[in-house]
């Protein structure tokens, strides 16, 4: 089968308390796509995600990665899995014993076992692309909230990873730290970074998706371009969702501004 | 012995037989302690159980009963054993810090378990994410940040096991509270000695909690203040 996807999701069940939370979900990212997922909280986003690294193991369904399905029962085919499958948390989850650097740093060397001196080069390299090689001696709790997601955005891309998934990168930023995130998020989708983002930032990631996918309840219930499904005379249910967010938030815009 | 002054510094002898006692059984409660409480955390049904019956074993017996029970039961016992005849089962010291530092181990695993229990979720699953595995994750990012938070109620352990370990004396261990006796039989000033031993293990708990709480400072996350700034 002649299929360029990096990432297949197919046919993803998951289960959590004797709840549907997915429900049949299948998706496929190209190479240097960015996919971005919204909807209501409680949709299964943050699941999904979890689901495609196996953080959250799904209870049926499949997963390729660059054509390969994925073993869930192999403990070595998860490894490599999330080796290639970097993640961006909502909270950041940096590793609070350890500087900015030794973040970065940690994976290189304990997983794909650089020598110090090459894993230190690289996390500099990696620090310095998000701006923050002058904190690289500082430990998290020394960080505004978007230093820290920069930090881990650094820790991810150290891995050289396939894919990145992003769950809702920026929700637990105050406001003025957003665009710092933002910007960085940009400028991996201008690198040709794959990823899949849940996100509420919907003006923003407008700009940059190829697709947006809208889930509610466990099913991805719309897909297509943003500008199709952001159009005002849409009907669509992202357009309904969206136009309920910019009422919340009356600095928000669904206007696509690209 | 005619008076209880001359024989100080016999009794002062006694500290390095508690030092012994205290530092081989927190190091024994340490080492079976840190296993446990991972096997407790993240193991599977039958680990947890296991670490669930020794901690409720172990919590559940006095140290004097275990002593006696160890030392003029089992060890007696064995030593009769000809195959086992080149072990010093005799000696009163290994049965102490075996009795201590298993029953040490019971309560470290709890104080660790809490404190990995406490780590937010997030580390482990970011660990994860990054394609480390259990024991990586676990050694590399769980322990360090458990083990600091740790060090508060690690003291706190400290300084019950190091009264605790009077209790060698029975078994004839000739530390503190033994050396005391036996000078007190013959001096018979038992009063001035028991304020003796009292000073001394009052010192050792002051010098040993004053050690952790420089510990604790010197390893503490910069950025992370835990210090009363009400």
């Amino acid at each position: 089968m002649d299929n360029p996807a990096i990432l297949r999701v197919e046919n993803i069940v998951k289960n959590i308390g004797g709840h549907r939370i997915l429900d049949d979900v299948s998706l496929a990212i190209d190479k240097g796509h960015l996919k971005v997922l919204i909807g209501p909280s409680g949709a299964g986003k943050s699941t999904l995600l979890s689901c495609i690294n196996f953080l959250a193991p799904p209870d049926a369904g499949d997963i390729y990665l660059d054509g390969r399905k994925i073993n869930g029962k192999s403990r070595k085919e998860l490894l490599a899995l999330r080796q290639h499958v970097g993640m961006i948390f909502q909270d950041f989850n940096l590793f609070d014993h350890l500087t900015a650097m030794e973040n970065v740093r940690v994976a290189l060397i304990k997983v794909k076992g650089l020598g110090k001196a090459a894993a230190t080069k690289r996390a500099m390299e990696e620090l310095d692309r998000v701006g923050l090689s002058d904190r690289a001696t500082q430990y998290p709790a020394q960080l505004s909230g978007g230093q820290k997601q920069r930090v881990s955005v650094a820790r991810a891309l150290a891995m050289d990873p396939k894919v990145l998934l992003l769950d809702e990168p920026t929700s637990a930023l105050d406001p003025e730290l957003i665009g710092e995130v933002l910007a960085v998020i940009r400028d991996m989708a201008d690198a040709g970074m794959t990823m899949l983002m849940a996100t509420h930032q919907i003006s923003f990631s407008a700009s940059l998706a190829d697709e947006f996918l809208f889930m509610e309840a466990g099913h991805i219930v719309e897909r297509g371009s943003p500008a199709k499904l952001l159009a005002r005379d849409s009907g669509s249910r992202t357009q309904a969702f969206c136009a309920k967010l910019s009422e919340l938030s009356a600095a928000a815009s669904c206007e696509v501004t690209s | 012995m005619r008076t209880s002054w001359e024989a100080l510094p016999y009794i002062l002898g006694g500290l390095w037989w508690t030092a012994g006692l205290i530092i081989c059984a927190m190091s024994i409660g340490l080492v079976l302690g840190v296993p446990m409480a991972v096997g407790q955390v993240y193991g599977g049904p039958i680990i947890r159980r296991l670490v669930a019956f020794y901690v409720w074993l172990f919590r559940g017996i006095p140290i004097l009963v275990q002593l006696y029970l160890f030392y003029f039961g089992l060890l007696a016992y064995l030593s009769e054993l000809p195959l086992l005849s080149f072990l010093p089962l005799s000696s009163a010291f290994l049965a102490a810090i075996t009795v201590l530092g298993l029953t040490s181990a019971a309560y470290q695993s709890q104080i660790f378990r809490g404190a990995i229990q406490s780590l937010p979720p997030g580390q482990l699953k970011a660990a994860k994410a990054l394609g480390m595995s259990d024991r990586t994750a676990v050694c590399s990012i769980i322990l360090p940040q458990a083990l600091r938070l740790s060090i508060p109620a690690w003291s706190n352990e400290y300084s019950i096991l190091l009264k605790d370990s009077a209790l060698a004396f029975t078994i004839g261990v000739l530390e503190i509270m033994s050396r005391t006796r036996a000078v007190a039989s013959t001096t018979h000033q038992p009063l001035p000695l028991s304020l003796l031993a009292g000073a001394i293990f009052f010192f050792l708990t002051w010098a040993g909690i004053k050690g952790l709480k420089y510990l604790e400072a010197k390893v503490r996350i910069p950025g992370y203040a835990h210090q009363g700034t009400l």
